[in-house]
């Protein structure tokens, strides 16, 4: 709490005395504010709680039947929006997205099934709508890639572990060799 | 490790950046964000909508299976890059043969009103989507949109946003062209 009461009352910055004698027991104003900090903080946490599911209502109609809602923000949320390309249709603020949403409850209240909404908008704008793309032939490398990668990575340090990189050995020097070597340490200015 | 491995694996790289290079090079140009329509080649969808007057007419699916050339551009007085195009849109309205519609997506009446009023109406018949749900029928997810339409009412081609002169001469006229032979 210290730093929370620095903020809230910068003019009593502990002095050079600080740590040596209890704030509170030098300053009893000290203790008010200490409270008012943690009230402002307990108001802060009650104000971003309440913030978060203020913002999932948005300006849609919920239904009426509270587990048909959550089926349609399920359904949504695995709908990507056609506007904001990496947000699902639940997430995206976008009017089209707000639109979509509307469909997607209005056909659950008609009756319709996850499989069957998804299809309606497939239809329209293809299987890239899908926040969770179907398993094809067309998808495989998007579901083993990553699987095939780290497999990939593996093999090759367990490879290079069996196989180490090896150093070739140095060959003896012959005896002119040698001869020429102690010539050109003795003398200080080869040229 | 023997001299062969040695030479494919100093060719790695080389092989990977001439691979990246091309994806590359094929990408250039293109917009990442733009869909593939999966209705090319369907029927268009049904519907019937009305048109900017009373007793005007609107447009519906019958009449883009009326034996002519179509080109359905979707519109809105709200959008800017609308107002860029809508003098391609004049242009293409003077090609013989070749019919041009419009839907006004998600537009006050009055408003689309407005906007011909000024700029001009190129259109042959207007449809006024006024809920944007036919528009969702046809894939649409941002205007301007267009679309050719076969003489038979089938979804030949689509264009996401403005069209200029290169995708016009380029994309649009030459198939509207096979269509009309």
């Amino acid at each position: 709490m210290k730093f929370l009461l620095r903020l809230s009352s910068p003019r009593r910055r502990p002095g050079p005395f600080a740590g040596r004698v209890p704030l509170s027991a030098r300053d009893p104003g000290l203790r008010r504010d200490d409270a008012r900090g943690w009230r402002a903080l307990a108001l802060a946490t009650v104000l971003f709680l309440s913030a978060v599911p203020a913002l999932a209502i948005g300006v849609d109609e919920p239904m009426a039947d509270p587990a048909m809602e959550a089926k349609a923000r399920d359904i949504a949320r695995g709908l990507r929006c056609l506007v904001c390309q990496n947000q699902s249709i639940e997430d995206s603020n976008a009017p089209l997205a707000a639109d979509l949403r509307h469909i997607v409850r209005e056909r659950l209240a008609a009756g319709e099934d996850e499989a069957a909404i998804q299809k309606y908008l497939v239809d329209r704008y293809g299987e890239w709508v899908l926040m969770r793309p179907p398993f094809e032939p067309a998808t495989y490398a998007l579901w083993f890639g990553p699987a095939a990668l780290l497999l990939t990575g593996v093999g090759v340090i367990l490879w290079r572990r069996r196989h180490p990189a090896t150093v070739p050995e140095a060959e003896a020097l012959t005896a002119e060799e040698r001869a020429r070597l102690d010539r050109l340490l003795k003398d200080e200015d080869p040229a | 490790m023997n001299g062969k491995y040695r030479f494919l694996l100093a060719a790695l790289p080389l092989a990977v950046v001439i691979g990246l290079s091309g994806f590359f090079y094929d990408r250039l140009g293109k917009d990442p964000g733009e869909l593939p329509s999966v209705l090319i080649g369907k029927p268009v969808p049904e519907f019937t909508l009305p048109g900017l007057e009373d007793g005007a007419p609107g447009l519906a699916s019958a009449d883009l299976r009326s034996g002519t050339v179509t080109i359905v551009n979707v519109f809105a007085s709200w959008c800017a890059p609308c107002r860029i195009e809508h003098p391609m849109l004049t242009a293409l309205a003077k090609v013989p043969k070749i019919r041009l519609v419009g839907i006004a997506y998600k537009d006050k009446i009055e408003a689309t009103r407005a906007f011909l009023g000024e700029l001009g109406n190129p259109y042959a018949l207007i449809g006024a989507d006024v809920t944007g749900r036919v528009a969702i029928d046809w894939g649409v997810y941002g205007v301007p949109e267009t679309y050719l339409v076969s003489p038979g009412g089938e979804i030949v081609w689509k264009h996401v946003g403005p069209l200029d002169e290169t995708v016009i001469r380029g994309e649009l006229l030459p198939r509207a062209e096979k269509l009309l032979k």
